[in-house]
């Protein structure tokens, strides 16, 4: 415990923040920098966006309401936390839909100039909470920010309504004070973003300093709070969310394998930002076709895998439901291709911008035929750039589609990642065919792997498509015990990536009574959450897949290990679904589809009914 | 890689452009002349071998590629606009061909092709309308004409039918021409100038589909009566037919009109003179639509060429202007870009 101008100065291991207000009140903005400048510091941390699918809803309604959530702390942090600590609120609908989850005794700091009998009319509420005691147990901090950021703003030459745009620059500042983060690096920020635009520049930078100074000069806060630095490995690190990080991951498997980047695709929620990230790179060489739909957007991809390119194709799930018929497509002619579905809420449009598991079986079977594609998943933003690097790896060397999936939460949410030198990352070796004696189209390497024989090489012209191929040859076949052949040698062509996929590791005992099994972007949670079982004394292992078609060689063998195996899954049951079928034995399952990550208290509370007394 | 077609003298013949695959269409089916006359004029046009590439969808005419000894890709319905697309965006140095039909193309494909149009992909779109669907034998199409009675029309289709031209011209294709099955002269001429054309070319060849619409192009064919129902559009010419070459169209405002050039009232001089090099696309649109009037010969040949960037050219230059103006990407810069901090 410190002092610092005259304020005392507490020690906290971890914090868990919410900013919420308006779609339009610039939150997710406010957030990010937030993140940016707490990774900065040295804390590591896991964010979460989650706001509405509505560009601009109603203004004021709970239903318009758009929030950042923000954990970080002294050691690992692995999610964004259950429930925050602080809630900002920058209007009363941003108090209603974000209380239920704040912290017993938690801080709320809000914006009182909003609390009027408008927004409270919008919001529904039927008295005022600060006047009718309903925050009883909380500590409140109404600061008039909407009027102080006015103040502070007057001689910068903006319009009334700019200044308001500002005010979210005001809380920002305010909190950077209370957490004790410093400014400059958002005051650098708001110079570049709005450099050209110098009434902006000085708004949003008054309004972040106003802030600050409001908390330094304030009676209202008796005490400022500190995260000490975590302890993480040297290195060079950025703050990267999962869709940034699977762009990144695509350029290094371009550089890493010399092959050109092309990527086909459709803007949809909440895949778009690989193609906004690969639409900016075009001094890496890559070219992305922004396509008429999201069959053009994939067919695209397999015409420039034939032409020799590395192809990728991004959507999300009913995206990935328009590109069922292609992936089957590029399944027979055996051309390389990853496909990344970046889940949403389903089924149908269901909710864009949250997060889900539920595409699982879709991206396992979700085609016509016997049609099976290698299917992989990425565990945390960071790791997103390694699955992307990794799906192009399997693509390129076993000539077959590779589904990469990803999730809502991991692509928008963001996390310190150590960046890795170009030199610390694999070649990919890619074997283009081009010697004419003997040439087959669909003769095999000892993967199974048919050769690549691209367009303008002399000599191999010959002809693929979505017709049954004849072993070998490649030739259009009806024949009978040729279309057998060549659905087991389709099959077993991704079985055997087992053999050049990592073994799974399992964290913990290696045997015991309970296996926490996840895959996917639920890492964080189940982590956080067997760490904290185990912290209650209960004796529990866990491991996580990333390679679920096929799966590591030693899965079988560690689930036979475990009297009781735990699946927490956001849907209702995929993984739990495949796992009986596949190694025929019981499996127990949590699982909550809220559009969010999985709650780390509820998986600790599972693995407790199950472990029941046996610490 | 080069980022254009190279062409040089080449010594192929026909027959390299024959596969060993048997053709299995129908006996008499329109397609056979059109991978005659295909084979025919590939080896005429300066582009090695292994750089043609077919891409068609699914269909009768779709299976193209299979007898085609170049590269080629046999896909899904619909889709080879879009994956022809993907190649030639990837692969400016190929020549690339899509093969698809009536069903394939305006039904299934339309968005795919009315986007590859727009954008002026360089692709040379071969539509083989037989205004039938022959592979699933004998349903009405998007281009048979109202009223069609087929086995999924008995009493007959009740919709109206796609004029391909008028779509092609709409979508702002920059060649937009048309062809018979017959007419094997007139079909590797046409096939010459798509494939020295360099956008979004688009050739539609009526094609006579024997078992499930037999004579649908009879009177563009029949030797009695087809100099009296077509007339052939050449550039600069003005358009005349009939047996004794004794009718003229002229255009009177936006309307064509068929004279008699023998009634002394009208010369060769009131004629409309065709222009495929014009700008507008008014009368190339004019033109497309006298198919549907059935006081109005069918005209066959090039009706509109215009010459704009492809896309694909566009999507190489705004690279290399990038490259110049910043340099090349390099891939450690790229990942230690942005806000970075050193954790010691």
């Amino acid at each position: 415990m410190g002092k610092n101008n005259g304020k005392e100065i507490k020690e906290l291991t971890d914090v868990t923040v919410m900013f919420a207000g308006d779609s339009g009140d610039g939150m997710q903005l406010t957030g990010t920098q937030f993140s940016d400048t707490t990774a900065f510091v040295g804390n590591d941390l896991s964010t979460l966006p989650d706001y509405p699918a509505e560009i601009r809803a109603p203004l004021g309604t709970t239903y318009g309401v758009s929030g950042f959530q923000l954990h970080f702390g002294s050691s690992e942090v692995y999610t964004p936390g259950d429930n925050p600590d602080v809630l900002v609120a920058m209007n009363p609908a941003a108090l209603k839909v974000n209380l239920p989850n704040l912290k017993k005794h938690g801080i709320i700091i809000l914006n009182v100039d909003s609390f009027d009998k408008k927004n409270l009319g919008l919001a529904k509420y039927e008295s005022n909470p600060l006047e009718d005691n309903s925050l009883a147990g909380y500590r409140v901090f109404p600061v008039a920010i909407t009027t102080m950021t006015i103040e502070a703003l007057k001689d910068c030459g903006l319009k009334p309504k700019e200044v308001a745009r500002s005010k979210n620059f005001f809380a920002l500042g305010l909190m950077y004070w209370l957490f004790n983060r410093p400014i400059e690096p958002t005051l650098e920020w708001v110079g570049e973003k709005f450099g050209k635009n110098k009434s902006v520049v000085c708004g949003n930078s008054k309004a972040l300093k106003a802030g600050y100074y409001y908390g330094e000069n304030t009676q209202l806060f008796a005490a400022r709070y500190e995260v000490a630095k975590a302890e993480l490995p040297k290195g060079t690190y950025r703050s990267i969310s999962g869709n940034e990080a699977t762009a990144l991951g695509f350029v290094a498997a371009s550089k890493l394998s010399g092959l050109p980047l092309f990527l086909g695709s459709y803007p949809i929620t909440p895949a778009s930002e690989i193609l906004h990230f690969l639409s900016k790179y075009k001094k890496y060489g890559v070219k992305t076709f922004q396509a008429e739909d999201e069959i053009a957007g994939i067919s695209s991809a397999i015409g420039a895998s034939f032409g020799g390119s590395l192809a990728i194709t991004t959507t999300s799930g009913p995206g990935l439901a328009l590109k069922t018929e292609a992936t089957g497509l590029a399944v027979i002619t055996e051309l390389p291709l990853v496909i990344v579905n970046v889940q949403r809420g389903g089924p149908s449009t269901g909710l864009p911008t949250k997060t889900e598991q539920a595409d699982l079986l879709q991206a396992m079977y979700g085609r016509n035929g016997e049609s099976p594609v290698a299917v992989l998943a990425a565990t945390t933003p960071s790791d997103c750039f390694y699955m992307a690097i990794e799906a192009s790896r399997l693509a390129l060397k076993y000539m077959a589609p590779v589904i990469l999936l990803t999730d809502g939460y991991i692509a928008n949410g963001a996390e310190p990642w150590r960046i890795p030198h170009v030199n610390e990352l694999e070649k990919i070796v890619v074997k283009k065919h081009t010697e004419v004696e003997g040439f087959q189209p669909y003769e095999r390497d000892e993967n199974l792997s048919r050769p690549w024989a691209v367009p303008g090489t002399p000599g191999l012209e010959h002809r693929i498509g979505g017709l049954e191929k004849e072993n070998i040859t490649g030739n259009v076949s009806y024949d009978a015990a040729n279309h057998d052949l060549m659905c087991h040698l389709r099959a077993e062509k991704i079985e055997r990536m087992q053999n050049d996929i990592p073994e799974l590791v399992v964290d913990g005992d290696q045997e015991g009574e309970l296996l926490v099994l996840g895959w996917g972007g639920t890492y964080g949670s189940i982590t956080e959450a067997v760490n904290s079982a185990r912290k209650e004394g209960y004796k529990v292992s866990k491991t996580h897949l990333k390679y679920i078609n096929p799966f590591p060689k030693n899965l079988g063998e560690i689930l036979l290990k475990f009297d009781n195996v735990l699946i927490p899954e956001i849907n209702l049951g995929q993984l739990a679904k495949i796992i009986r079928d596949k190694y025929l034995i019981p499996v127990i399952q949590f699982n909550k589809m809220r559009g969010l990550p999985l709650r780390t208290y509820e998986i600790t509370e599972k693995i407790a009914e199950i472990l029941g007394g046996a610490k | 890689m080069n980022d254009k077609i190279d062409v040089k003298e080449m010594n192929l013949t026909p027959k390299d452009f024959q596969s060993d695959q048997d053709v299995r269409w129908c006996p008499g089916c329109g397609d056979y002349s059109v991978l005659a006359q295909v084979q025919r004029v590939f080896p005429t046009l300066g582009i090695p071998k292994e750089k043609f590439v077919w891409v068609a969808g699914i269909g009768c005419s779709s299976r193209f590629p299979y007898y085609m000894n170049t590269y080629g890709m046999h896909t899904i319905h619909g889709r080879a606009p879009a994956i022809a697309t993907g190649l030639k965006v990837t692969r400016p140095d190929l020549s690339v061909w899509v093969a698809t039909g009536d069903g394939d193309l305006m039904s299934i494909g339309g968005n795919h092709f009315i986007h590859a149009c727009r954008k002026n992909i360089d692709l040379k779109i071969i539509l083989f309308n037989n205004r039938i669907y022959g592979l699933t034998k004998g349903q009405y199409s998007p281009t048979s004409e109202k009223g069609k009675i087929t086995k999924s029309s008995p009493f007959g289709s009740v919709d109206y039918p796609f004029n391909p031209l008028s779509l092609a011209l709409g979508s702002e294709a920059t060649l937009v021409a048309r062809t018979i099955d017959r007419e094997t002269k007139h079909m590797k001429e046409m096939l010459a100038r798509v494939a020295e054309h360099k956008g979004l070319a688009f050739l539609e060849v009526y094609q006579n589909c024997l078992i499930f619409n037999d004579g649908a192009y009879s009177d563009l064919t029949d030797k009695e009566v087809k100099s009296e129902h077509v007339v052939v559009l050449e550039h600069g010419e003005p358009l005349i037919f009939g047996k004794k070459l004794d009718k003229g169209i002229l255009l009177d405002g936006f309307t064509p009109v068929v004279v008699d050039l023998n009634d002394g009232r009208h010369s060769v001089d009131d004629l409309w003179v065709h222009d495929e090099k014009d700008e507008g696309p008014i009368r190339a649109f004019i033109l497309s639509h006298m198919t549907d009037s059935p006081d109005m010969p069918t005209p066959l040949g090039v009706f509109r060429q215009i010459l704009k960037p492809t896309y694909d050219e566009g999507v190489i230059q705004q690279i290399e202007h990038v490259i110049e103006e910043q340099g090349e990407g390099n891939l450690e810069e790229l990942l230690f870009s942005g806000n970075t901090w050193v954790v010691e």
